[in-house]
This record gives structure tokens, sequence and C-alpha cells, in this order.
């Protein structure tokens, strides 16, 4: 049996080292960070409880301790903070009650969809109200003349797949946990997924959205033409703005035709050097493929082990290739794709057989993260990303610095997106080894920086790299994004504490 | 048995990634986290924490988790959340939060006596079996006496299911030799409740596997396989259970030891971890952990004979039911399909969303009525789309709650277990 030690062990986050005096964070005894926020809110009161139960009911406010327990963390490890109270919202128009309510008693708002983010970004603050739009969840509307579908922001990402599918069209953006992630929460994080490689990422695919504003104002920006250059682009505004502008409700979606064909290869490599050279030169030789995902030998052992689809485990790394399109195109790319791989020296490339074979391979290759938790108790993931040019040094050095720290890892990615998503096996409960770990991001984040990459390429800053922002943005962008948040936000009750404070 | 004394690297398993969540009946239902894996396993981490008391929430929340084990399916992390949600209501009985009178009342009947001594069962059975054939349950249907009762006692009456005229026992052979050549000896556990209500179902799987080389022995006299106990918090009732399994089946003596429904084979399967710290056992539990097939499993492992090819006049419909403990607790998804298809005369048609849970789980439907209403409606309007006239299902449980809502709604639906179509064709 584990017993409770008290006492507590102070250590930093990795992802505040850089900027500010560091805030301490505690690590319980079983390793958990609990961490402060810099604004001062009111915590909920009574009164504010009892508002929000006359707005939306009763039974969607949550407020007991064994109700609120599942809402204090999100999809990132190692963080947990206890929100006062849950609200779920049915409506817009609930939505802009709740944040008058919120903006009057300078209540700190937490939104939330699915609570499946990788950067801390829905991780309630002290005294806040996690407000959940799970349950706005409706596709409102598919036009087919215009190619575009409005969802709720509850609305899962897969439901947007299958609904956009099932009248023969296709929604690209992909992320690893589009099976339950909401599309409110990918436009929030501006998602990304196996096919930004081709088709970009969320961002891409908004052609509209209704907006809640922390005065509980509701704005629509944007719309179905095709052109629209009237007044700034305010909906790009709230695309991964990570809940700290306002609430996103409504999602108007650009949708595109099917491609025709398509045709999904796993190649395997001796050395990890061969796959990231291939990545490069499969980019160089100006194909697009609309997946180019990398897996190392112990991702590979993992998700395996899990999705049992018959990847090769005799080998050090593994490209997951897929192009699609035209059928002549399609051809074309993936014998250009294959013979590049085996100029690196790729010791087998597999053809999907069908696009049962196809598909399995794609989902076996979104649970990588997760099925890395088979090895170790704690997985930390990070995000850097770097030019395309550069993905094979990059890999390296990853290698490099897990090596010299002997922390064990396990690397895989959207190696033609150069996003890679290093991961830690560790233990949060040893604070000597989660102390490297730190060490080993603030490396990676500097080399990452030093080749011209970015500290985050998909999952957003939130708590964990929020450290880093100020460093990788410069003085005078963090300044705009702090009077941007000002001006939409002036009572900073929305998400306070992510991004930067 | 305590949530404290659990390997705490279990719990730390699960990375919360919320894969799980469109997964879990519970949670798709009511969007509540609480009612999702995710949130239940943060709540017995907070418990081994020190973080939370147990309380009654957090044991009824065990109780309204169906144990259907989808999340297990889908957690690519590999989390135990069997053995975390055994522990877990393990933990809520011995803490005493959910204690009543009635309740306490309702377990020691069940429980600790009547599935503790199968003959106590079959007692009851055989009452129950005189009330159906006097007429007496329909003349009590019938004159409207029912109607004083209260709504929940009517609501489970209509549920009652009609116990065979004759029991496994009466019915099967305990040696029944193989037909032709003997290639295997097998034991075949009748289950409790199965033996009962589907005591065809046990006659059909003997003869099937006599037809494919298998000695069959068959005791008269047999005993819970003891998952009753184990979901219901009672661990030491499911050792007690285990340890008397393998006296009577010494898993040596046998090829394989076939089980033919879903929920006790997953059960069966693990009583290697039930009996981990018992040193007399212990061995001889992870053979019969090995030992234990599904019957499917067994059949396809062995190669079935095929039936012969002059089936029925025209083709019937069938769809496929996943029983949860078949699918998600032993992972045998395509073996029960590869039988049906062998079977001339059958079209097998995909049910969508066949491995959810149609609300039956254990006595879910007898405890939650609501949500095990719910889980029926929807696997019922699944099974109208496919237009099949038989819907195939390997557990007791999962074919008396589809009876029952194919009654309800009046529908023309014929549920049966794979093996007994199998058995048809080789009678034909």
């Amino acid at each position: 049996m584990h017993c409770v030690v008290a006492v507590a062990i102070e250590v930093k986050v990795w992802g505040r080292l850089h900027s500010r005096p560091t805030r301490p964070v505690v690590l319980d005894a079983v390793g958990h960070r609990s961490h402060s926020m810099v604004v001062q809110m009111m915590p909920v009161s009574q009164a504010t409880v009892a508002g929000l139960r006359r707005l939306v009911g009763p039974k969607d406010v949550l407020t007991e301790k064994e109700d609120l327990i599942p809402y204090a963390f999100d999809g990132t490890a190692a963080l947990r903070q206890m929100p006062d109270c849950v609200v779920f919202a049915a409506s817009t128009e609930q939505v802009a009650e709740i944040l008058k309510l919120a903006n009057q008693t300078k209540t700190a708002v937490v939104t939330r969809g699915s609570g499946t983010g990788l950067s801390g970004g829905s991780v309630p603050c002290a005294g806040c109200i996690v407000l959940c739009l799970a349950k706005m969840d409706r596709i409102l509307e598919l036009d087919r003349a215009n190619l575009t579908l409005l969802a709720e922001a509850g609305a899962t990402t897969q439901a947007v797949s299958e609904a956009a599918s099932a009248a023969g069209l296709f929604y690209p953006p992909d992320p690893g946990s589009m099976k339950i992630s909401t599309i409110g929460g990918n436009v929030a994080e501006n998602s990304g997924g196996l096919r930004g490689l081709k088709y970009g990422v969320t961002r891409n695919y908004i052609m509209g959205m209704e907006v809640v504003l922390p005065n509980g104002e509701v704005l629509w920006s944007g719309n179905k033409c095709v052109k629209d250059v009237a007044g700034y682009s305010v909906k790009d505004l709230f695309i991964g703005s990570e809940g700290t502008l306002g609430v996103v409700t409504k999602v108007l979606l650009k949708l595109i035709p099917k491609p025709a064909a398509k045709k999904t290869m796993v190649a395997a490599f001796g050395r990890i050097e061969q796959a990231a050279q291939t990545v490069s030169d499969i980019i160089a030789a100006q194909i697009i493929p609309c997946t180019l995902e990398f897996l190392d030998r112990t991702t590979i052992r993992c998700v395996e082990e899990f999705a049992k689809v018959g990847l090769p485990l005799d080998c050090e790394a593994l490209l997951l290739m897929e192009t699609d399109g035209h059928p002549a195109a399609v051809a074309d790319e993936a014998s250009k794709m294959e013979a590049l791989a085996r100029k690196n020296g790729a010791t087998e490339v597999r053809v999907a057989q069908d696009d049962v074979q196809a598909a399995n391979l794609a989902t076996a290759r979104r649970s990588a993260f997760s099925a890395l938790a088979r090895i170790s108790p704690t997985t930390i993931l990070e995000d850097a990303t770097v030019p395309r040019s550069e993905l094979a040094r990059m890999v390296l050095f990853i290698q490099t610095v897990a090596q010299r720290r002997h922390l064990r890892i396990g690397t895989f990615g959207h190696a033609g997106d150069g996003n890679l998503h290093p991961t830690f096996l560790t233990d949060e409960r040893n604070a000597a080894e989660m102390h490297q770990v730190e060490e080993a991001f603030k490396e990676i984040f500097e080399e990452t920086i030093r080749l011209g990459g970015t500290i985050t390429g998909e999952h957003g800053v939130g708590l964990s790299k929020k450290g880093f922002l100020p460093k990788f943005a410069g003085g005078a962008s963090m300044r705009v994004m702090r009077e941007l948040r000002r001006a939409l936000d002036p009572n900073g009750i929305l998400n306070p504490g992510k991004l930067f404070d | 048995m305590h949530l404290k004394g659990l390997d705490y690297s279990v719990l730390q398993q699960c990375m919360h990634c919320g894969l799980c969540l469109p997964t879990c009946p519970t949670y798709v239902a009511t969007k509540v986290e609480r009612h999702s894996p995710r949130g239940r396993i943060a709540l017995m981490r907070a418990v081994a924490d020190g973080r939370f008391e147990m309380n009654k929430a957090f044991a009824e929340e065990m109780y309204f988790c169906l144990g259907c084990l989808a999340c297990m399916s889908a957690c690519p992390a590999g989390v135990n959340y069997a053995e975390l949600f055994e522990h877990a209501r393990a933990e809520a009985e011995a803490s005493g939060v959910l204690r009543s009178p009635k309740r306490n009342l309702i377990r020691t009947l069940a429980i600790r006596w009547l599935f503790m001594d199968l003959s106590r069962l079959q007692l009851v059975g055989r009452a129950l079996q005189l009330c159906q054939q006097l007429g007496l349950q329909a003349l009590a249907r019938r004159s409207g006496v029912l109607k004083l009762l209260p709504r929940r006692l009517r609501e489970l009456e209509a549920m009652t299911p009609v116990v065979q005229p004759q029991f496994s026992a009466d019915l099967i052979a305990p040696i029944t030799p193989a037909v032709g050549a003997k290639k295997h000896r097998v034991a075949m556990l009748i289950g409790c409740a199965q033996d009962l209500i589907f005591s065809d179902i046990n006659r059909d799987t003997v003869e099937v596997l006599a037809q494919n080389g298998c000695e069959v022995v068959t005791p008269p006299e047999q005993l819970c396989c003891g998952s009753l106990h184990a979901h219901n918090g009672e661990w030491e009732l499911a050792r007690q259970l285990a340890r008397k399994q393998i006296d009577q089946f010494p898993p040596d003596q046998f090829d394989a030891i076939i089980t033919n429904a879903g929920g006790c084979g997953s059960h069966l399967k693990h009583y290697a971890r039930l009996l981990a710290d018992d040193p007399e056992y212990r061995q001889r539990a992870a053979l019969w952990d090995q030992k234990v097939k599904d019957i499917h499993e067994w059949l396809m492992g062995i190669g079935i004979k095929a039936p012969p090819s002059d089936g029925p006049p025209q083709t019937l419909t069938v769809t496929y039911h996943e029983s949860c403990h078949l699918a998600h607790g032993q992972k045998i998804v395509a073996q029960p399909r590869q039988l049906l298809r062998a079977i001339p005369g059958l079209n097998l048609v995909e049910l969508p969303e066949s491995a959810w849970c149609c609300g039956s789980a254990g006595v879910y439907n007898l405890i939650q009525p609501e949500m095990a209403a719910q889980l029926l409606e929807r696997k019922i309007e699944h099974i109208k789309s496919t237009g099949a006239a038989i819907v195939a299902a390997a557990n007791p449980g999962c074919l008396l709650q589809l009876v029952n809502g194919a009654r309800q709604r009046g529908l023309n639906l014929r549920l049966v277990h794979p093996v007994t179509l199998l058995a048809e064709a080789y009678r034909r």
C-alpha cells in the first residue's frame, strides 16, 4: 500500500522556468502538481450558484465534491485543480447569461468541451466555474450547395467528420482525440492532426462562428462566402485563443470533396535518421502526402500491443505514409515515396490492402500517446515543431538529450509537418526524474527555437508552455496579445492564468 | 481489497486522455464526467490518495457503472478497469455506506444464500416452473391482481423469465461421448441462471461439442462461477466459489473447460488473480485460466465440422449482438461471427453498435431500471434497423433483456444463442 506521506516537495513546472519569478508548484505525496493563479478572482459564492441554478436548472449545476473531482483535470499529465462548480449550458442564450453573471460577480470561467487538451487549457483555476459545453452537441445544418456544416460547439470532431462523410464530403482535421474532442475545443486550440501536411489545421476550415463575449454579448463573425474582407477577420482572433477571449458556441465549417483515391503505406527503418531523412527527401521532392507520420521503436511496440494491426516490430522507426487525390496522382506519388524510402534504407515497405486496413493504421497511430502509458505511470509529451528541413537534426537531438539524462522517451509525430511529440516515460512520484524531464524539455525547446521552430505545433500554450511563450513570441507580440485580451475581457474572467498572466 | 491497498500503478495507468468516454454508455447518455470511466477512476484515485472520503454517492456511482468494460477495449493505455471497479465496489460494500435493511436482506438472500448453492436456486426455479406450468402467472397477469403491486414490483414481475420444463441435468448426460473419433476431453459449465432458463442452450452446446470430436463431461450438480459475487463487492465468496470450481474440474484433467455465457467466461478466466495470494490454489488457478474457453473460441480454435449444406428453403437474416463480457471482457469478437457465417441458410448482417451494452449487465436491469431501459431502447432500434428475423447473442442476461424488449414492443424476433443455430444445422 502506498501510504500518503505528508511531505510536500516543491518543484518547478518546466513550462515556467524561463520567464518570470517562478511560482512554486506543490507536488503532493503522489506527485500531483497543484498550481496557484495570480489573477485575483472571487470564489463562486452561494448566491452565484443559486443564480446559475436559476439559469440552467438545478440538475445542470454541480457542486458536490464527487461531481467536481472528475472535472479537476484535462488530458494533460500531472495538473490538477478543483473548480468550485461545473455548469452545463444548453444554448447560446444560457452561455450569455452565465457569462453575464460571472462578469458581474468577477468569477473566473473555464470553458470545457470533453477535456482532452494536452496543455492544461481546460484545467480549472481555483475558485472557478467550469462551463461545460458537452451537452450542446447538435449538428445544425449541412449545406450541400455551399459545402458547409454548422455545428454547436460541443459536437464531437468525429460527429462532424461522420456527418460530412455521410454527405459524400470531407472534414480533414483529425486530432488524436477526435472520437471525443469537441469542435469548440478544436477551435479554441486550433487543433491539428494527421492530415495537417496537406490539408492544414482547424483554422483552415473555419468559415464563421458564433462567440459569446465575457459581457454576454453574442457575436457572429464570418459567413458562407468564400471571400469576405469586410473589416478585421474577427473570427480568426478566436481560433487558438484557448478560451481566453470568448466562448465559441457555434462553428460554421468548410467541407471539401472526398478524395477519389488514396494509398496508405508503412515503411520500416533500421535507424531513426533514415526515416527522418526520408521525410525531408519527400518534401524536397515536392510531394505533399496527406499523412507522413513517424513512430520510434518504443512507440511502435506500445501501439502494436494495443491496436494489433501488424506493425513491423523489428525496426527502429516507422513512417506511416498516405497519399490521396486523383488515382493517377496517388499512384505516382506512392511509387515515388516508396522509392525514396528504399533509397534511404527502408527494410520493408508495406501497402494497406483496403480502406479498413488503412483506417486501422491511422487509428492505431492516433492512439500512440495513450498507448505509451503502458510503459510508465506518467507520460509527458511535448509538441516541439521545427521546419521540415531540420527534422532529422531535431530527432537526433531529442535522442541525445534523453540518453544523457538517462530518461526513457518515446517519440512519434507528424513528421511531415516537422511536428514531433517526444514523450517522456516517467513517474510523477519520482521527483528527481521529473526534474530531469523538465531540464530536458528546456533543452529541447531552446534547440527548437534555435532551429527556427515553435514551442507548440498543435497542443496550445495553456499552462504547460506558458513560461516559454514570452521568449518565443517576443515583447511586441506579448504586448499586443495582452492588450487584445484586456480589450475583450476587461475583468479577466475567462480562463485566467492560461497562455499568459 | 481496498483502493488504498491496491497497487497504485493500476490507478496511475489512466492518463485521462478521455478516449474511453465515447464508448461508455452511461457517459454518452448523461455527458457527465462522473458517469465515465475516466471520472470514476479519478474518484477511486481520490479515495486511494485520501483526498476524498468514501461516501454514498461514490458507492452509488460504482453501481451506476454497468461494468460492461467497453472502456477496456477503447483504452490504449491498457488500464485494468475491471480490477479497479471490483475493488471500488468491494470497498463500497465494506464501508457500509449503502446498507439498508431491504438491501441487506436482498443481498443476503441472493448473493450469500441462493447463488452460493445452486440446489437452492434450482428449488426456486422448480417453484416458479410449477407456477408457470399451472398457469398461475398467466392467471395473475390476466386477472389484473398484479395492478395492486407497487409499480417497481410490477415491472419486475413482467421481467420474470420463463423457466424451462427441464434443467440441464435432465437434458445432458454426465458424460457425452464424442461423435466419431474422440479428439478432446472437455468439461462443460452449465451456469446458474442459464441452467434454469436456457438449459436448451447447454444441451445444444454439448451436442455441438460432441459433433466436433469432444467427449463432454457435465456433472449434474455444479456451482456458480462467482462473477455475481466479485462484481458485487463480495470477493471472499467469489474466492470460495473459485476454489470449489477448481476442485470440481481439476484443470489438468481436461483439454478445455467450456463456458457458453459471456459474462461467466469473463470472470472464469481470472481465477489466478482472485487466488493470487492462495499458495494452495495459485498454480492450479493459473492453469485453470488457460483451460477456460468460451465455446466460440474453442470451436473456432479446433475448427468445426461443416454443417450439411442443404439449409432451410429460404435464407434467414441473422444479426449478432455482442455480450459485453465476451467482446470487451474476453476480446472474442471474430469467432461468433465466423461460426454464424459457417451455417448454411443464414445471412449475417452487422448490427450497428453491436458491442454497446443492452442494459442487462448482470443484475443492472434490476437495480438501475431507468438506464437499463434507455440502453434497451437504443439496442432494439438498432436491431430493427437491420431487418433481421433472428438475433444471436451469447449471454443469458442479454438474451433475457432482449426477449423482454421484443415482447414489450410486440416484435416478432427470435432470440437465440449462436451455438443453438449451429446445433440445429447439424440436426438437419
